[in-house]
Formats: structure tokens, sequence, C-alpha cells
């Protein structure tokens, strides 16, 4: 059985005479020891996703799923004190940016022994050694004195590691990062990945990986779920999907990467834009941008079925011929 | 044969701060000894992580600032001798495009009198005539005409950044200096303005400074590469020299660094340890040293200097050994 099981979510902003879907029918698992990305630009949904399985939405967004599991829990109608005891200790997450999610005003060290203290109860000389052993684990240079310092005087890696710290406290079974190297030089990104990906073989935790850089993932990512205006466009294991996409969007994501023109003049594009919340289509969200849409396509919702990789959401998806 | 529209000659800029109270002032050497040439019509792209310079860089090359030593010879007038209606005459001929679109546009203004204001400010062109030549450079970058009377809130990231770009082009200037034009849009959006940038240089000739952290975007859009770490440059050439075979460790770190979608794009990756030390105290001799695998006692004390090797230029003391 899966880790995270997610079947059907919708999350819905706004009254209910004029609502926003922000996600739309996502299915997702996760299993133990496995490395899951979800790409997609900006818009697409990936941290809504998220927000929504570690209930941050409350009261913001109507959150509604056929199945929303973590570990046989049913997260859906958990209590608030029930998931508390699970977010923060069996599921953790990273964030974006580490200079704005660590508080200013503690040092690293209470910011680390806070998680312990309230999920493990650990005290004292214990809690110290804890916090210490932590601080070694992410590889931060002169752990000790680095305990009493405060974010500010710590450089953007340095923060990152702080939060994967954080994070790895109670050792969590699960653990999400939201654009981890994002707003990170590309020597650090590549420590960071590194740290990250050694954790997760170590421990054999799950790693929820949400980002925009399709060549990070690519790098890592075991499965990946390419998330297009809320929906998952494609689902399907890696290296087969970025080497064989069958979504027109993947397809257009990938060779708009100045990598994938290596030598051409000029990259290939998508025209337009993600669709916002009152120009989505009718028919498949993409629709308008797609260079292989038919009448079809723009009348109605292409539901996602499986296939031999994966799972694609298109009514002419793009196999190769002499392969199928 | 295209002729050299900007030449810079160990370039410095350095910044006294303030280290407190009776505390002798610190001197930040954020730009130390630069020197490049820049052809018409061609693409000089400056790489680096963060504060290694790149935007102090920028700010002599648009004349915001004046450098503290070296010259700067632009259109053939050495500004550091240049009058005041000389200088003025000068600046029309470099723009700049920044970052961040949601930030370098006047929230208050229309966007076909942002885009009118350079003529206004130094051309003698009616208000009609400055408006055809608004529309017109609207339709070039692929605005539509309604979006004349707009505000910038309106846009999304990518059609900003085409305002931008519309901006800083409507003088046709010589020089367009682009500080991370796309580090903050999507990737299919990255494409349409990276493909607009290279269809204003061959229709106008222009010269560029592209300035980015992303050597994958670098690849696409440079005819040559300047790699810069903690204020010096560290390697100067053509792109395919570079990119075939990198000599300076620090350009092989960055590019091993860099991630690829497809497996056969990977480098043997070099692992760096440590970050970029602080421009306040750098470390004797060579700056990368400490973070230098083939480091010896010799970079610890003597400051390598940028030498020809391989058809190209590089500051490394050991570049014929560590890459035979």
């Amino acid at each position: 059985m899966s880790l995270l099981q997610i079947k059907n979510l919708s999350v819905e902003f706004g009254n209910a005479a004029n609502p926003f879907r922000a996600v739309e029918g996502l299915d997702l698992s996760v299993n133990q020891g496995e490395i899951v990305g979800i790409v997609g630009e900006s818009g697409s949904g990936k941290s809504v996703t998220m927000m929504a399985m570690m209930g941050l939405l409350e009261g913001q967004g109507r959150i509604v799923a056929d199945q929303l599991e973590f570990d046989g829990k049913n997260l859906l109608t958990i209590s608030a004190k029930e998931r508390r005891k699970i977010v923060g200790k069996d599921i953790a997450m990273i964030f974006q940016d580490p200079m704005t999610s660590l508080n200013p005003s503690y040092t690293v060290g209470y910011q680390i022994m806070e998680v312990l203290k309230v999920h493990q109860g650990l005290r004292g000389a214990e809690l110290k050694a804890r916090a210490l052993e932590l601080m070694e684990l992410v590889e931060i240079p002169a752990p000790k004195s680095r305990l009493e310092a405060y974010p500010h005087q710590l450089s953007g890696g340095m923060s990152q590691r702080v939060m994967i710290a954080v994070a790895l406290a109670c050792n969590p079974k699960l653990l999400i990062a939201d654009e981890p190297t994002t707003a990170l030089d590309v020597t650090i990104q590549a420590q960071i990945m590194d740290l990250l990906v050694n954790l997760q073989k170590e421990r054999n935790m799950a790693l929820l990986m949400i980002t925009h850089d399709l060549a990070v993932i690519a790098e890592v990512a075991h499965r990946v779920a390419v998330m297009y205006a809320g929906q998952v466009a494609e689902e399907g294991v890696v290296p087969q999907l970025f080497r064989q996409p069958v979504h027109p969007y993947t397809q257009a994501l990938l060779s708009s990467i100045p990598e994938h023109s290596k030598g051409a003049h000029r990259l290939s594009t998508l025209p337009g834009i993600v669709p916002g919340q009152y120009d989505r289509p009718k028919g498949c969200l993409l629709s308008p941008r797609c260079p292989h849409v038919q009448p079809r396509c723009r009348d109605e919702r292409p539901a996602i079925t499986p296939h031999q990789h994966g799972a694609v959401r298109c009514f002419y998806p793009l196999f190769d011929k002499e392969a199928s | 044969m295209s002729h050299t529209v900007m030449q810079a000659r160990d370039l410095t800029r350095h910044y006294e701060v303030s280290q407190g109270f009776l505390k002798p002032k610190a001197m930040v050497k954020a730009l130390n000894g630069v020197s490049f040439e820049l052809k018409a019509g061609k693409t000089l792209a400056v790489v680096g992580e963060s504060g290694c310079g790149k935007s102090t860089l920028a700010r002599q090359l648009t004349l915001i600032e004046a450098p503290t030593a070296g010259s700067l010879v632009l259109e053939g007038v050495d500004i550091a001798k240049a009058s005041k209606a000389q200088l003025k005459a000068l600046r029309s001929k470099v723009q700049m495009v920044f970052q961040n679109p949601y930030a370098s546009l006047n929230p208050r203004q229309k966007i076909g009198d942002q885009l009118g204001e350079p003529l206004l400010i130094n051309t003698h062109l009616s208000a009609k005539e400055r408006e055809e030549k608004v529309r017109a450079m609207m339709k070039r970058v692929g605005l539509r005409p309604e979006h004349y009377y707009r505000y910038p809130h309106m846009f999304s990231g990518g059609q900003r950044q085409r305002i931008a770009i519309a901006r800083a082009m409507m003088l046709q200037p010589q020089i367009v200096v682009a500080d991370e034009p796309t580090s903050a849009l999507d990737v299919s959006i990255q494409a349409q303005v990276l493909n607009l940038f290279m269809d204003l240089q061959d229709e106008f000739n222009t010269a560029y400074v592209f300035i980015s952290h992303n050597l994958a975007v670098v690849e696409h859009v440079a005819d040559d590469l300047m790699v810069m770490y903690l204020g010096r440059a560290v390697e100067v050439g053509t792109k395919e020299a570079i990119y075939d075979k990198p000599l300076h460790p620090y350009t092989q770190a960055l590019l091993s660094a860099t991630p690829s979608i497809h497996e056969e794009d990977r480098r043997v990756k070099i692992k760096i340890q440590g970050e970029l030390p602080s421009p306040l105290n750098p470390p004797t001799g060579c700056a990368f040293h400490k973070r230098c695998p083939y480091a010896t006692a010799q970079c610890g004390q003597d400051v390598p200097q940028l030498r020809t090797l391989l058809g190209r230029e590089v500051a490394c003391h050991h570049a014929e050994t560590i890459n035979a």
C-alpha cells in the first residue's frame, strides 16, 4: 500500500456562486523510499495540492477528494489535534525561500529544538545533543557555534540546510520539498540536492519534490507528475517521461528548454499563457495553445487514462506509432 | 565586420561600508579589474553566482555609477573624460532590462506613456510621432494595440518583460544590458522572451551584455562568455571554447552542477565544498582556492592573472596541469 494516496482531489477557492478550481481531479500516490516529482509552471496548482494535504488551507479553500490518506489515516476527516501529531513529525515540509521560512527572532538552535520538544518531548542535555547531531547530519560547518546563530547570520544555502535539519528532526516518513533549491545558486543547489537525495536513501524516506525546474527533477526522481492549470496532464516514470512525452504539454515544455534546442537559432515555444481564473476553456485546458488540437478537444475535457509507463490526460496522446 | 561598441579595461568598483561607530571603514571590492570588448550585434554573457559582481558590473556599464578605477570606452568616448552633454548622449545608447518585471515598471503609468517617456526626454518628436513609434515597437515585441492604455498590473510576468524590453529598445540603443532577464519567468515564457531578444538583436544589430546564472540559457544566447568569481573574471572566451572544454576549475564546477534532462548531456559531477567567501574578507591569493579541489600552496599566495590558453583567457596557476 502506498504511503500517501490521493484520489480525485479538488480544491476550490472563492464563493459558491463563482468558484475557482485551483486543483481538479488530482490523483497521486507516493510509496515508501520513492522520490516523486510534481512539475508545472506558476499557477498550475502544485503548491495548493501540498497545502491541502498538509491542512494549511483551513478556512480558505474547500477540499474535496475521494481519498486522501497518509499511512492509513484519512487526512480529510482527521481532527486538528490528530493532524498536529502527524504534520511536522511524520510529514515534514521544506519551503522555497529559506530566508523567510525561518523565524528571524530566534536562534537556529532554538528552532530545531522546538520541534524536538513538541513532538518527542526531549529536554535538557539530550535535546541539545540531538540538535547538534541534526546540524552535523545536514553538514553545517562548525555546528556547535552555529546553534547560537540567528537566521540573518547564515547564507541562503546554510539556511536551507537548517530547514532540512528541522524537517528531519522527527524522522519523517514523507518529506515534501516545495522548490527547495529555486532561491539558491547552482553550485549550492547541487550541494543541497545531493544532501536531500543521500538522506532520502539513508532513511528510506518518501520524498515529494515540487518544482518548476524539469532538469532538477529529471536527475533525481523516480516518477513525475506534470501539472497544467490545476490538473495532472501526464504522469510517468523517469526517464521514459522525459524521453518520450505523450502529452503535448509535456512535449512543449521540454522543447522550450534551451538544453533541448542546442545549436538551434530559436527555441521552440508554446504560444500564449496558462489560463487563469476567468479564461479557462470549456474543453481540454490546453486546447487554446495546443499545436495538435482537434475539434473534440475544444468541447470535451479529457479524463486521465493509464498507459504502459504512466497516465495521460489527452484524447490524442503522442504515442510512438511503431512502439504501440 | 562589426565594430567595437564598448570596451572595458580593468574596470574596478569598491564600496566603503561602515562597520559601526568608531570602527574603521571596510572596503568591499565588488568589482576587481574586469576587461572585455563588446562588438555590435554580439552577445557577451556574464555568469557567476550571487555576490560575484555581475550586477555591480551592470551598474558601471549603464553609467548608473562611476567606476573607482579603470576605463570604460563607449562608442569611442572614454566616459571618465566625457563632458556632461556627452554623457547624456551616451546614456541613451546603453539601456537596461532588469530581472524583475514586477518591480521595474511604474505601476501608476500607462504602458503607452512608459514607452513614450524615453522619446519625450531624449528626442524632439511630437506627441503624435511618439505614439506612432511606441505603437510600432509594441507590435514588434508582440503586444496588442489595446495594451497602450493599460497599466502594468494588468499584464502577466512574460508580457511585462516584453514591455520592459520594448522600453529599452525605444531609443534603438547600441547596447542593452540585461540583468537576469528571464530568471523570474516560467520555462515556456522564458523561451518566448529569449526568442524576442534574439529577433530584436538580428533586426537592430544591438550588442547585449547578458547577465545570468543559468548556464543553459547562456549557452543558447551568448557569443562570448565571461565567468566571474568574487569580482574577477576567471575565464573569458568564446562560448564554443568554454563549453567544449572549460579550463578553470570553477567553470568546470559550474557547468557540472547545472542539471540536465537527458542523461547523455550530464557532465561528470565535480563537487565543490563550501560557499562564496565574503567580499569583505576575501581569501589571499586565488579567491577560489579554499573551495578548489586542485589548490596548492601557491594558490593561497599569488593572485592568478588572466592568460591565454587554448583559445581563451583563464586565470588559474594550474590550468595546464589539471587539464592535461
